[in-house]
């Protein structure tokens, strides 16, 4: 069995920013395992531009985006394989993977980054009642196969879902020549970024039509027409509203799951409101040298964000390889209260944080002049003001290890909207 | 084309026909509108072999469920069928009297079912933990049994096919007149003559019946709504967990499938729509509540797709298998409802045996009994399978990631016979876009594969055939 210092699974933004931070950090023996034919992930079929603005100061595509880090996992010397398949991953950090010229083979690595992304919400997860027909697709498949085969899903569509890639395939349809008729949400706000929204719906007078859901899709073969209706506060459709589209496609855009199954064989610990592992300041897992990051920790809006996120994740693993396990046992959790869903981390090692830790946290609905209180043990110690915060859009503060020094008995960081 | 037998419709009871018939010396075609075999009632069901209780005794339905049950063990070695023996309960709760179960049992007794008997609480909680707080006893069938519907109509086709039946995808029966010799069976596709004609049509079996007889049969087609669970959730039972049978049938079942999923269903609505297999709003929504008078703590957000299937209820409740009295050469298999799938492999004899003595038919000397499934990697040792990847490396590609389907698989699904042209024949042959994403991910990569291997434009590739193609054209052409 051959044996690395780390492996990285997944070859997409996360996984190459995580390798290359844990060779600038020192570790020689990487490897980063990627299932798809090329490196750069999801970014490879986000032909729009809009990413690297944080990052690079710059807009570049996706493709764009990634080819910077490709580069540059290139110019580190860092192997990766494609088409190759990850099966399996044990808590003592044995992976079992699979491609076509090595067959399935295992290798030992002394610490793991997960960073294998996540899925789109199946139209069965959301229980959308109707026939079966071919013209449904997921938000993401319609992009692969129009940004990257070259083939139209359909002429005529409705987009259920305000998710991000929902709203630039809206964009991108009609740009193509398909007519987008509507895009029904069942929330009464957008899970996208309020950029898209504008750049790729009002700009392009496609209605959007929040509190609305697909009651029933029409087609033996190909989808005729979908209904939508109107949602109460419950999200349960109210009789008489419904309208009828008619249409041959319905793409959903209703949410990312992170991929967690390999995880969860390795024992990883997953928290049920994110689907992603519970990490602490070193972005590590329930499982002493097992990491993760980007989408498969947690869903991001800004692929700046993933790379940040991963960039600390490599850092922390390169830090655990060269110099063994934490050895300060000491916690401070970190908690979600009032308005705020999650945290990640969701705690901290106060013996070994670094100077700065960023937490990330989304709100559960959109608030309005509110503020983010931080509070230590039930005392507020920071209070930030915002105009606006919405489920779609990521929040953060920052906490200062010599501010945490000065709580030595603390036990819970609380952050709550207010 | 002269034909001895014509079989109509090509769901596990037609396939199961066409298999057993070609055993015989005889030149057999199956008509099926269609693209695929396993498209209608077949394909969407509890997927279960039922062990035989329900039935009334004497009826056809008790007759040919115990029979099929006894048989499929054997086939399923045969014919290399997912087949879990897994045992079933049929739970009673608190407010139903004792005598519905012992009612049940006698009648399993009767009919001739092994090994059944009632348990009670303390066993039955440690068998299923999640049996409902209200479930008091149970009534236990040991040979109850779980299948993979799909392959078990695939393999009954292949194996047919194999030997020497030939199959007429789509292929639309119009209508059927009587000739000088047998009849005359209108189609899309020309006219097929036959000597005996075989009605396996499922939902429209009352349709073809008609053409031909003057004593009418009425179908209803009877709708059945499910979800299918992750396997995540495939452990929540491990038995298939019925309730007691009420009028609309056998009320809602919470069972492992023998893929590792749970299903839960079905409901039970008539429909004057013989093509009526879209779920609803109120049935989707009631089988939470529905199932949870048996089984507690379901996890609906598990849910990876729902699903619908038409069960063909005849008027008289029981199974119509037999030569038409007005219509000598021609027999009907009609009202095949549940217990249709655990029936199929009797069916498949009788009705065989009854066509083949119409036509004073001899057996084969060379008939090929067995079939060997789509190689199934996940099973191999590590070895097994590095061998096959060396010899053919497209089995150490995977294409569909929540199931880990390789290409090899796909491949192969294609090539056999009667080989996957679609998405769908694909999915249900070898589980690529089975799994949690529903194809999310793979869907392109199998329609590639489709493309290549069939051959066929990817434009050309559809999910189920006729007009449900998946992509309309080349970007920049709209």
């Amino acid at each position: 069995m051959e044996n690395y210092d780390l492996i990285v699974i997944g070859g997409g933004p996360a996984g190459l920013a995580a390798a290359a931070a844990a060779r600038e950090n020192g570790v020689e023996n990487i490897l980063v395992l990627e299932r798809d034919k090329e490196p750069g992930g999801i970014l490879n079929q986000c032909i729009h531009n809009g990413f690297g603005l944080h990052t690079f100061q710059e807009e570049l595509t996706g493709p764009e985006y990634a080819a910077r880090f490709i580069e540059k996992v290139e110019k580190l010397d860092i192997p990766y394989l494609l088409n190759t398949m990850v099966m399996d991953i044990t808590e003592d950090k044995i992976v079992t993977a699979m491609n076509r010229e090595k067959g399935m083979f295992q290798l030992s690595a002394k610490a793991i980054i997960l960073a294998m992304g996540c899925r789109e919400r199946s139209r069965g997860a959301l229980n959308i009642p109707g026939y079966r027909p071919a013209g449904i697709f997921s938000a993401g498949t319609a992009q692969r196969l129009v940004n990257m085969e070259g083939y139209m899903p359909g002429k005529e569509v409705v987009i259920l879902g305000s998710g991000d890639i929902g709203l630039i395939m809206a964009r991108r349809l009609t740009l193509e020549g398909a007519k987008v008729k509507v895009v029904a949400e069942l929330m009464p706000y957008s899970g996208g970024l309020k950029r898209n929204i504008v750049q790729c719906l009002n700009d392009f007078d496609i209605p959007l039509k929040l509190s609305h859901t697909v009651v029933d899709i029409d087609g033996k073969d190909r989808v005729k027409s979908v209904t939508i209706a109107e949602v109460d506060a419950d999200g349960k459709p109210i009789p008489g509203t419904e309208e009828s589209y008619c249409c041959d496609t319905l793409l959903l855009s209703c949410g990312l799951i992170p991929e967690n199954e390999l995880s969860k064989n390795a024992g990883v610990a997953l928290n049920p409101v994110t689907s992603g592992p519970i990490v602490n300041d070193a972005l590590e897992t329930s499982v002493e040298g097992i990491f993760a990051c980007g989408n498969v920790l947690h869903v991001h809006d800004l692929v700046d964000y993933v790379t940040e996120e991963a960039s600390n994740a490599g850092r922390h693993a390169a830090a655990y390889i060269l110099k063994g396990a934490a050895t300060d046992t000491r916690r401070i959790s970190i908690t979600p209260a009032d308005g705020v869903r999650y945290t990640v981390p969701s705690c901290i090692r106060p013996g070994h944080m670094e100077e700065t830790l960023t937490v990330r946290f989304r709100v559960g609905a959109i608030y309005k002049n509110s503020s983010i209180v931080t509070c230590f043990d039930g005392e507020p110690v920071n209070r930030r003001r915002r105009p606006v915060m919405a489920p779609g859009e990521m929040e953060s503060i920052v906490l200062e290890r010599k501010t945490l020094e000065k709580y030595p008995d603390l036990k819970e960081i609380t952050i709550r909207i207010e | 084309m002269y034909h001895d037998i014509i079989i109509i419709g090509a769901g596990v009871v037609g396939c199961a026909i066409a298999r057993e018939l070609s055993r015989y010396e005889a030149d057999i075609c199956v008509l099926e509108r269609e693209e695929d075999v396993c498209c209608g009632a077949s394909k969407a069901n509890s997927a279960i072999i039922h062990a035989g209780y329900d039935a009334l005794p004497g009826t056809l339905k008790a007759k040919f469920n115990v029979l099929g049950s006894q048989m499929m063990p054997r086939l399923a070695a045969e014919l290399d069928i997912p087949f879990r023996p897994i045992g079933s309960l049929v739970v009673r709760t608190k407010d139903q009297p004792e005598t519905l179960l012992e009612e049940l049992l006698e009648r399993g007794q009767k009919n001739g079912v092994p090994k059944l008997r009632i348990l009670e609480q303390e066993e039955l909680r440690r068998l299923e933990p999640n049996l409902a707080p209200d479930v008091v006893s149970a009534l236990y069938a040991p040979t109850a049994a779980i299948v993979c519907p799909f392959h078990m109509t695939i393999a009954f086709a292949e194996n047919a096919c194999v030997n020497g039946a030939i199959f007429h995808l789509n292929t639309t029966v119009d209508r059927i007149e009587k000739a000088a010799s047998g009849y005359d069976v209108h189609t899309d596709q020309g006219i097929f003559s036959g000597r005996v004609i075989i009605n396996a049509a499922g939902v429209y079996a009352d349709r073809f019946h008609n053409m031909v007889s003057a004593d009418k049969l009425h179908i209803t087609a009877r709708r059945g709504e499910y979800q299918l669970f992750d396997k995540t959730a495939g452990n929540h039972v491990s038995h298939t967990i019925f309730q007691l049978p009420g009028k609309m049938g056998k009320g809602t079942l919470v069972t492992p499938t023998v893929h590792g999923n749970l299903l839960v269903g079905p409901t039970a609505e008539d429909t004057e729509n013989k093509e009526g297999t879209n779920t609803t709003l109120e049935g989707l929504s009631s089988l939470a509540a529905r199932a949870s008078l048996s089984v507690v703590n379901l996890p609906m957000r598990q849910v990876i797709t729902s699903f619908a299937g038409l069960r063909a209820h005849e008027d008289s409740g029981d199974f119509i298998i037999g030569e038409v009295s007005d219509a000598p050469g021609f027999i009907d298999v009609a009202g095949i409802e549940s217990p249709g799938l655990s029936s199929a492999p009797a069916i498949g004899a009788e009705v065989a045996g009854l066509a083949a003595e119409l036509l004073s038919l001899k057996k084969k000397q060379d008939f090929v009994s067995t079939r060997t499934g789509i190689c199934r990697p996940s099973e191999l040792s590590l070895e097994q399978r590095n061998d096959l990847i060396r010899k053919q490396p497209a089995y150490g590609n995977i294409v569909c990631r929540c199931e880990m389907v390789s290409e090899g698989e796909i491949i192969d699904a294609i090539h056999r016979p009667l080989g996957a042209r679609s998405l769908d024949g694909v999915k249900r042959r070898v589980r690529a876009g089975m799994g949690r994403c529903q194809g999310g991910f793979c869907s392109p990569r199998v329609m590639e594969i489709l493309a290549r291997e069939v051959p066929m434009d990817m434009l050309a590739v559809t999910k189920s055939g006729g007009r449900s193609g998946i992509v309309c054209g080349y970007n920049k052409e709209l």
